[in-house]
């Protein structure tokens, strides 16, 4: 018993550093994976962020020799891979863990060791990644990868790519499969589906996407590394393969992957509007099934990344129509949205800016995403800037607004403090300014005749003051990063105490503490209808109608198991890596396999119950 | 300068002025000033689906903006609780079926243009050109005619011409904006596609699909002239002796050391298939030094002496014993001379 209470007691006691970092290394608590999550995605959000910022400078004049044309490829290539599945990714993920459980009324995630074990593979899998500067050259193929330039392209930089991915994208699978699991199961009583708030909802949904699509990745690569460390031939076309092939399943990943990263935000977007204007969604059910339908169709585009391969009239044609349906449930939701504000009370604060940010940055994304799909202007728009344009449009305007706004929204639940306004607004305007600057000429750059992936262009082609405007408007963005990294730290020092509910919010994860003690609700809440919170404030009472007496709760132990199994995977992969240059790395293959297969054995055979918090316990603690 | 007439032509001064600013790009670069068949189409639809999606998304502002204005939360205001409202059938059916008319608009025009731009049914009767991408140039075949070239490709204006490209490493992609839209130049298929250029030009053509180092590099030229001029060129290139000694003594010399250096294993003069390096037949009259560099001796004996320092990863580094930078001039000198043809990019004219 006397564990517990060091657990529940974490946030309010000054401990060692070696005990906080204990407590991380072995947390299954979805809130504390939550942070794990922001601080490892951040780490690479910056990481990508300079990556970023290193190829607008190469681009800010023609004929730049700031990088080389390899050292160029290599970055471009980092910065795609990090920013999609070591920043983007991680990002979501610790608003989910941040949110969900708490927005369905669960005490935590159906599988709590699962997902401390989905945060450490994915925290392994980018640390190699990212080991590949160090280690003689980073992937440089592009984060698609496309045979036979990944399966020729000489060192190891590929080898890291296709091992980092591997075990981070197991750690993405497991993770959504337990997300899937547990909205499924662990809703409170009286949270049918249908009144789950639409954060809950499209996290469901991209569950769902995840657990069809991040196995198209793990064979693609799979066949990968097999091309490149065993000589097969799946993508050699003088061996009878098909260099096509690859591209097909890393789409059939990677459009899906796409709407991986928007949905949730979109739900979270759901969720601001509506608790900011001070009124129910409108049209919850269509929104439900707009994100339903975005899902679906989601699947069924991806070769519209592959207009010029040379597929044929018939398959272009297909996939066009099919693409340019996307835009009907799209508008349904930018038109709901607005229909939602329209009669409310709208406060304007930080996280709504990014949330009112994102309308007119994200129509223009899917603006330009129809044009995209209307094949023949493709041909000229397909791997020139405008691409580059539209989806940083996409995913900047949709999925880094989405979790700027997701951050400031829940900032205060996280960490129970409130991020300071001021420099909320001031990030959010440096932010929105410099993106527009740097990606609205892009869109003209591509149809003037730059082609994406380009490490220089000549001068005196028309291309010289766009890219200048571009590079300028990158340094606006680096800027607003930065100051919110000086917020999260002030925060952390001089921040603001945040109350249960800063937002006169809506939803369930405001009728808890902030932040919340580690079994989340000391009662079950009981759920009477959508936007269950704002229920019982209208109706007088302001607090939860418990659906449970109060009683002894049970919850999973802490456990280093995770993190051993994925060191142990990060150790084989460098044995994986390397066997091709000496055999004796096989050695270091066997151990790694065998720290993770041995700990998986441990996990197997010993008994772990958890553990009780009894209720004389809970009585004690404070209300 | 007086009435609306002033007006009219300062409004015209400025608008031109406007426009020219925003920047259309280069003339023989940019898809946004088609100069062929593929880029008027893609033009086309550029502007329709613009036109389309400019208009909903001044609907969305307009909304935005009112709902803006009129329900923020103002200084001063009292709290209150909003109606809660469910949704309206009504709208959200107008929203839905609005978006489906305008994607239809969009979708029509879209799959004729694209059934449009691969129809191939011509192109027994017309020149047929093999493309091959390479790291990091392009080589040409001209089908049935017994020539060879590399890096600019002489097309008669006014006419289909069809293409069957390859690639002998990895994937490319050829993409010549001002002509036509761009297509994948795949390891394993042969893919197919025409263009048709309507006025002489020199058009810059790039390589679209990340191919390594020197991706950025890969340019090449499409020289557009009048189809009198392209027969003549067509007999000019037909009747090139790859034996013809050079003239001028360091030009001699130079012929020698090519053949010495064992230049002739990657390159080829004349219509020979060799297909390692590019073909040289008609270098003297290339707009650029490996695709990139300006036409000159300068920039000739530096590419000779160092390729790999002007673009990195390409494969002729390294495949012929070093040469001094004397050696290197004199090979420039005979590479120089070989100009069989009268018609050069100047009959573009440009």
């Amino acid at each position: 018993m006397r564990e517990v209470k060091v657990v529940s007691n974490a946030a309010t006691h000054k401990r060692g550093f070696g005990a906080v970092l204990w407590d991380y290394l072995t947390t299954v608590d979805h809130k504390k994976i939550a942070h794990l999550y922001l601080f490892s995605g951040g780490f690479f959000f910056l990481m990508g962020g300079i990556e970023a910022m290193l190829i607008r400078i190469q681009l800010i004049k023609p004929n730049s020799e700031f990088l080389s044309n390899g050292l160029y490829n290599e970055v471009l290539t980092m910065h795609g891979t990090t920013m999609i599945f070591l920043a983007a990714m991680p990002l979501i993920f610790a608003l989910m863990n941040a949110a969900v459980p708490l927005q369905i009324g669960a005490r935590d995630v159906a599988f709590p060791f699962i997902n401390s074990l989905g945060f450490w593979l994915f925290l392994f899998g980018g640390l190699i990644l990212n080991c590949s500067w160090f280690l003689g050259g980073a992937p440089d193929a592009g984060w698609t990868a496309y045979a036979p330039l990944s399966t020729t392209s000489p060192g190891h930089g590929v080898d890291f790519y296709v091992i980092g991915l591997q075990i981070a994208g197991a750690g993405t699978l497991i993770g959504g499969i337990n997300f899937l699991v547990t909205i499924v199961n662990m809703r409170a009583p009286g949270m049918t589906y249908m009144r789950m708030p639409l954060f809950t909802w499209s996290v469901f949904i991209t569950s769902i996407l995840i657990l069809f699509a991040f196995p198209a990745l793990t064979v693609g690569l799979f066949l990968l590394m097999f091309e490149r460390m065993f000589g097969a031939g799946f993508f050699d076309a003088s061996l009878g393969g098909n260099a096509i092939i690859w591209e097909h399943l890393f789409w059939i990943f990677g459009h899906p992957e796409v709407y991986i990263l928007i949905l949730p935000l979109f739900g979270l977007f759901s969720d601001l509007f509506s608790t900011f204007s001070k009124k129910r969604l409108f049209g919850y059910t269509a929104m439900v099934f707009a994100t339903m339908l975005i899902a679906f169709l989601g699947f069924m585009v991806w070769a519209h990344h592959m207009f010029t391969v040379g597929l044929g009239p018939v398959a272009n044609s297909i996939f066009a129509i099919a693409t340019m349906a996307i835009a009907v449930p799209t508008g349904i939701k930018i038109f709901n949205w607005l229909a939602t504000m329209w009669g409310g009370q709208i406060t304007i604060n930080s996280a709504m800016l990014w949330a009112l940010g994102f309308i007119p940055t994200f129509t223009l994304g899917g603006m330009t995403g129809v044009m995209v799909a209307s094949v023949v202007a493709d041909y000229q728009y397909h791997d020139s800037y405008f691409v580059v344009a539209h989806f940083h449009y996409v995913i900047v305007g949709g999925t880094i607004f989405g979790i700027f706004a997701g951050l400031h929204y829940w900032w205060p639940k996280m960490f129970g403090r409130i991020l300071h306004e001021g420099m909320g607004k001031l990030t959010f305007w440096t932010f929105l300014i410099g993106f527009h600057l740097t990606f609205f000429i892009q869109h003209f750059l591509g149809l003037m005749g730059m082609p994406r992936r380009y490490s220089t262009y000549l001068p005196n082609q028309g291309l010289d003051l766009g890219n200048l405007i571009s590079t300028i408007g990158a340094f606006f963005m680096a800027f607003a990063v930065i100051v919110f990294v000086i917020n999260v730290f002030y925060t952390a020092a001089k921040g603001e105490k945040a109350p249960a509910d800063p937002w006169d919010g809506r939803t369930l994860e405001w009728a808890t503490a902030s932040p919340p003690a580690h079994y989340n609700f000391k009662q079950v809440p009981l759920v009477r209808g959508l936007d269950p919170l704002w229920i019982e404030k209208t109706e007088g009472k302001g607090k939860l109608t418990p659906s449970e007496p109060l009683g002894d709760i049970h919850m999973p132990n802490a456990s280093i198991l995770p993190f051993v199994m994925s060191l142990g995977l990060f150790i084989a992969g460098f044995g994986f890596i390397y066997q091709v240059d000496d055999k004796g790395w096989l050695a270091v293959v066997f151990i790694g396999m065998a720290i993770t297969l041995g700990s998986m054995l441990i996990r197997s055979l010993k008994d772990d119950l958890g553990h009780h918090i009894t209720k004389e316990e809970l009585e004690r603690e404070a209300d | 300068m007086k009435g609306w007439m002033g007006k009219f032509r300062a409004l015209t001064l400025f608008g031109s002025l406007a426009l020219l600013l925003s920047g259309c790009g280069q003339e023989n670069l940019s898809a946004l000033i088609p100069k062929g068949y593929g880029a008027e189409k893609s033009l086309d639809l550029i502007i329709l689906t613009a036109i389309i999606m400019l208009f909903v998304l001044l609907i969305v502002m307009l909304v935005y903006i009112t709902v803006l204005v009129r329900f923020r939360k103002k200084k001063g205001q009292k709290d209150f609780i909003p109606k809660q409202v469910e949704g309206n059938k009504t709208l959200e059916t107008i929203w839905t079926v609005i978006p489906i008319l305008l994607l239809i608009i969009i979708a029509v025009p879209t799959v004729a243009a694209t059934f449009d731009l691969a129809d191939e049914s011509g192109a027994k009767d017309k020149l047929n050109v093999e493309v091959t991408g390479n790291q990091y140039w392009w080589h040409f075949n001209y089908k049935g005619q017994e020539i060879q070239t590399s890096q600019d490709l002489y097309i008669p204006t006014g006419e289909k011409v069809y293409l069957n490209m390859k690639s002998s490493d990895v994937i490319h992609s050829f993409w010549v904006p001002a002509i036509s839209g761009k297509m994948d130049v795949n390891p394993e298929n042969e893919n197919t596609m025409f263009i048709k250029a309507n006025e002489e030009g020199v058009y810059y053509g790039k390589c679209a699909e990340l191919c390594g180092p020197s991706h950025a590099l890969m340019d090449f030229k499409i020289i557009a002239v009048s189809p009198e001029e392209f027969d003549q060129w067509v007999k000019d290139m037909q009747n090139v002796d790859p034996k013809a000694v050079a003239e001028g003594e360091t030009a001699k010399q130079g012929q020698t050391l090519f053949e010495e250096s064992n230049c002739m294993g990657c390159h080829a003069i004349g219509s020979s298939p060799v297909q390692v390096g590019p073909n040289l037949t008609n270098f003297g009259e290339r707009t650029r030094i490996a695709g990139i560099l300006d036409h000159n001796k300068e920039n000739l004996i530096s590419w000779i002496m160092n390729p790999d320092s002007i673009k990195p990863g390409n494969k002729m580094d390294g495949k012929y014993p070093e040469l001094s930078r004397d050696e290197a001039s004199k090979i420039a000198d005979y590479l120089l001379q070989l100009k069989p043809s009268s018609i050069t990019a100047e009959d573009a004219g440009k």
